[in-house]
């Protein structure tokens, strides 16, 4: 410590905007001051950008932490949770919280934001009207989105977009209103705000243009909003996200100069010469932004000043626009208005989806509007920030920087052709230079690396791919951009590697795969044999000879193994539906058997436990002079499929649920799959078969049949995803079943469906199963071909003498020795 | 003492990289054959918690247990990896396929 006291620095508000400034200041003049920080929320500091993809469930919370509570201890920053400052004392140079806190300052940063603007109609204020701004929001939402029922979007601009789409993937039945003749016409024209709008559509939000909303309606709750033209939609939910105000509120009561936002100059001075202001609050040349690039560059400007360098100014610039909803691509940036003097090139391509817009004046990009294939705005954005003259490549400037002067379409080659004063990554403002030196300087390795030093790809993620092929052109082949976690100790390949090999190599059997890929143990182990033998019979149906030794007990014996080295049994019950002739040959082998528990699973069938190995083929004859067969309880491959009584006896059925359920397991039982599939399928969104937390489930509607996938009720607890609607019951089946086998084909073993569909993206399984019919059928017609030699029922098998070795001990000495 | 080999069977009653259960009035013994057609004999009771290693997975010289993955040693009963545990170890001959096992305690048990 020095002998001076550290000077105090107290910040109002935790956001994004502080946060940054916090970092850059640490970096520019470490230890000069003593931090405190108030935050109203009640948490540390997240990235805003993110809340999105948190509603729609890609994301969870701790994984858009920007600080979390290490940070601030190991920078000595005092930092109130959940204290909202309520006034500050310029002439004592104090601020005090709403809990009786008050701290002083020799510097202060006010940061506090924005608010959401509440559009003034009756019944603003009812429950279930909430606004779009905070973590506490989207919980809101999420607890509001498990109710599925209607909700109604206030807002089609970006917040509103998400917040539909976030709505719509957790069940919702979503609608948005929207006070302009198309979607987002801020950042778009009105052709792109149209092909927006279809794709809105087709996901099944609905969208009301020209919608002006006259009053929500409701007693205590809502209940549904009443448009000018006397039209009334019902809601359950209403999210109003129609725009932002900078929070000024404080500033303004401590005689602050305060116009829209808190007025400063372009080193972040407001009028009082120890108070800064940032961020969304902030009004700096008579404009105020929401945008996280320009406040970035706001929090480097103040941490400049605050380290002791008056240079530092915050300039204007154009920021792009990216939508955050998952498969849909929008880019524009600048001006695109239409004006004399201006040209523009378009190109669309209607069975693509793609509208391509460039907005030229004086030769140069004043503006663009990309939609559908969004991949060289970065580079359509470094020409108008350049200011380049493009009339040498005008012909041919909408196509892209791979078809400008010969280059290579291979994307590497583009990103080296990129000067080093390319932005990479937009919300950072961050160049490829910089990258490229800090890669060199410091050593970096790694993604994480470069996103801790540079920042690049840290915020939204968008720019991720760009980030990694500089990491390659700068570290050549010593970057591996996913260092993999090898399967196990015998070999340091990863699963996926492994899969692909197996396929490449055509390698059939585990000796075939070991030799081959070079395993450094000659047997392999318990986690890496039963993994090849599960990729093998996925991959060589009818080729691969099953190796019955690296199948974990259960699967060999087909019953599920208990602590006391007991057995369980669990025959298979087609959806779910038994009658009186099973159940008495259930009872009768219960009685016969002595069957200590009799149990109801979950799955909607019986459990029969403790019983003993060397009984089971007895059991199991027995069973199977009743009908039944394996419920393969024990499998790492199909379940159960769990039923409501649907359409035949239940006054909500829409359809017969209760039959497809049987038909799916008909068509599926006896496949192998990388982890337990569990499936459901009910017949209304009431949801009595719990269809939306399994790996697999239907939800009937008078349309048709909502297919769900990927949820999770046990470790982790998790709604499904939603893969789409189809109209009839055997397109119902061809996408399950297509979905199931693209999963089988490329899951690790052991990976639940839905930690497979988080790494590969809901975007590609939507685009494979639902958009490509090719692939979908070829995916079909393998599972298809690999039923035939899966579908044999083990315990019939072993009935008539399979394994019998299993089931009986090798030999029984010493008890009758004396005697003999 | 003396040892008491007793017969239990032929080495082919044994998968390869599998195991087999014999009964004794002190308790269950599982004979493993390993890839490389060694055999071995352990106590069938994991030392963890008691699980059946005849139900394992034989890979190398060990058996993973079915219970809780821990990995036994055939060679000398021991837990292998961080955990610590040991089971007994049963003498065993291979005569040209006729597998014997060495009980002593065996031949007290019967003649009490």
């Amino acid at each position: 410590m020095t002998e001076t006291a550290l000077e105090k620095l107290v910040i109002v508000g935790n956001g994004m905007a502080p946060g940054r400034m916090l970092e850059e200041l640490f970096e520019k003049a470490p230890g000069r001051y003593a931090v405190t920080i108030f935050n109203a929320e009640p948490r540390v500091n997240y990235d805003r950008i993110m809340l999105s993809p948190v509603l729609s469930g890609e994301k969870e919370y701790e994984e858009i932490i920007i600080h979390g509570d290490g940070w601030y201890i190991k920078h000595g920053i005092t930092l109130y949770k959940g204290h909202k400052i309520m006034a500050i004392d310029r002439g004592a140079k104090t601020v005090t919280s709403d809990h009786g806190v008050t701290e002083s300052y020799d510097k202060l940063v006010i940061a506090t934001g924005s608010v959401p603007f509440i559009i003034p109609v009756p019944g603003k204020e009812l429950r279930g009207v909430i606004t779009y701004r905070d973590l506490d929001d989207v919980q809101a939402m999420l607890l509001a989105a498990q109710s599925r029922e209607k909700a109604v979007v206030i807002g089609g601009g970006l917040l509103g977009l998400e917040a539909a789409a976030g709505l719509q993937a957790r069940g919702m039945d979503v609608t948005v209103l929207h006070v302009m003749p198309t979607l987002m016409e801020r950042q778009l024209d009105p052709a792109a705000g149209y092909l927006l709008q279809k794709a809105v559509e087709e996901r099944g939000i609905k969208v009301v243009t020209k919608a002006n909303t006259k009053r929500i309606l409701g007693e205590e709750k809502v209940e549904g909003i009443e448009l000018d033209d006397g039209r009334i939609i019902p809601a359950t939910l209403v999210v109003m996200a129609v725009g932002i105000r900078p929070n000024a509120g404080l500033a303004k009561e401590a005689g602050l100069a305060v116009n829209r936002g808190i007025v400063v100059d372009a080193g972040m001075q407001t009028s009082d010469g120890d108070i800064m202001a940032l961020g969304e609050c902030a009004e700096v040349g008579g404009m105020v932004y929401g945008l996280v690039a320009p406040l970035y560059e706001m929090a480097r400007v103040a941490a400049s000043h605050l380290a002791g360098d008056r240079r530092a100014a915050f300039a204007h610039s154009d920021t792009p626009t990216k939508l955050k909803v998952t498969g849909i691509n929008l880019y524009s940036v600048g001006d695109f208005a239409d004006a004399d003097g201006r040209e523009e090139i378009v190109l669309r391509d209607a069975t693509a989806g793609i509208y391509k817009r460039l907005v030229l004046k004086d030769n140069r990009i004043i503006g663009t509007v990309l939609y559908g294939d969004t991949a060289d705005g970065a580079w359509f954005n470094d020409l108008l920030k350049r200011g380049t003259d493009i009339s040498e490549m005008r012909d041919t400037l909408i196509f892209g920087q791979a078809y400008q002067g010969g280059s290579p379409l291979d994307p590497t080659a583009a990103v080296a052709a990129l000067p080093d004063d390319a932005e990479i990554c937009g919300c950072n403002g961050v160049c490829k230079g910089k990258i490229v030196g800090a890669i060199t300087s410091k050593g970096l390795t790694s993604l994480d690396d470069v996103r801790a030093h540079t920042k690049a790809s840290a915020s939204c993620g968008s720019c991720t791919g760009l980030v990694e092929q500089i990491m390659s052109l700068t570290l050549g082949d010593t970057y591996n951009p996913a260092a993999v976690q090898p399967m196990c100790n015998c070999t340091d390949l990863g699963h996926d590697d492994v899969r692909r090999l197996i396929k490449a190599k055509k390698l059939k059997s585990i000796p075939a795969v070991m030799q081959e890929l070079e395993w450094k143990t000659s047997c392999g182990c318990a986690k890496c044999r039963p993994a090849l033998n599960y990729y093998l019979v996925c991959d060589w149906p009818d080729e691969y000879a099953d190796d019955y030794q690296s199948r974990f007990i259960n699967e060999r014996v087909h019953a599920n193994i208990q602590k006391d080295g007991t057995y369980s049994v669990v025959p298979r019950m087609w959806g779910g539906v038994t009658n009186s002739k099973e159940l008495r040959a259930i009872a009768d082998v219960v009685d016969k058997f002595n069957v200590p528990l009799v149990k109801v699973t979950g799955g909607q069938r019986i459990d029969l436990l403790g019983i003993e190995k060397e009984d089971l083929p007895a059991v199991w004859a027995d069973l199977g002079q009743a009908g039944f067969v394996s419920g393969q309880a024990y499998a790492k491959g199909l379940r159960t499929v769990k039923t409501c009584v649907g359409s035949d006896w239940c006054r909500f059925g829409t359809q017969d649920s209760t039959g497809l359920g049987i038909r799916i397991e008909k068509f599926m039982w006896g496949s192998w799959t990388p982890a337990k599939l569990k499936m459901a399928v009910s017949g209304c969104p009431r949801n009595c078969a719990e269809a939306t937390c399994k790996d697999v489930g239907v939800i009937c509607v008078d349309s048709g049949f909502e297919i769900h996938f990927a949820g999770a009720a046990g470790l982790d607890i998790k709604g499904t995803e939603v893969l789409g609607l189809v109209r009839t019951e055997d397109e119902a089946l061809e996408h399950i079943v297509a979905l199931t086998q693209m999963y089988r084909e490329q899951a690790r073993y052991l990976e639940r469906i839905y930690k497979w569909a988080k790494r590969v993206g809901l975007d590609e399984i939507h685009r494979q199963i639902m958009d490509d019919t090719e692939k979908r059928r070829a995916y079909f017609d393998r599972f298809v071909f690999s039923q035939k030699f899966a579908q044999v029922d083990p315990w019939s098998e072993r009935v008539s003498g399979k394994d019998k070795h299993e089931f009986r001990p090798m030999a029984t000495v010493g008890f009758n020795q004396a005697a003999e | 003492m003396t040892m008491n080999w007793i017969a239990i069977g032929d080495i082919n009653d044994i998968p390869l990289r599998g195991a087999r259960c014999v009964r004794t009035p002190t308790g269950k013994i599982a004979v493993f054959r390993t890839a490389e057609n060694e055999v071995f004999a352990i106590e069938d009771h994991c030392p963890h918690k008691g699980g059946p290693l005849s139900q394992g997975i034989v890979h190398g010289t060990a058996v993973t247990c079915p219970l809780h993955n821990w990995v036994i040693s055939l060679e000398t009963g021991k837990a292998l990896g961080a955990d610590e545990g040991e089971v007994r170890t049963i003498p065993i001959r291979n005569d040209n396929g006729a597998l014997f096992v060495a009980l002593e305690n065996l031949a007290l048990a019967a003649a009490e």
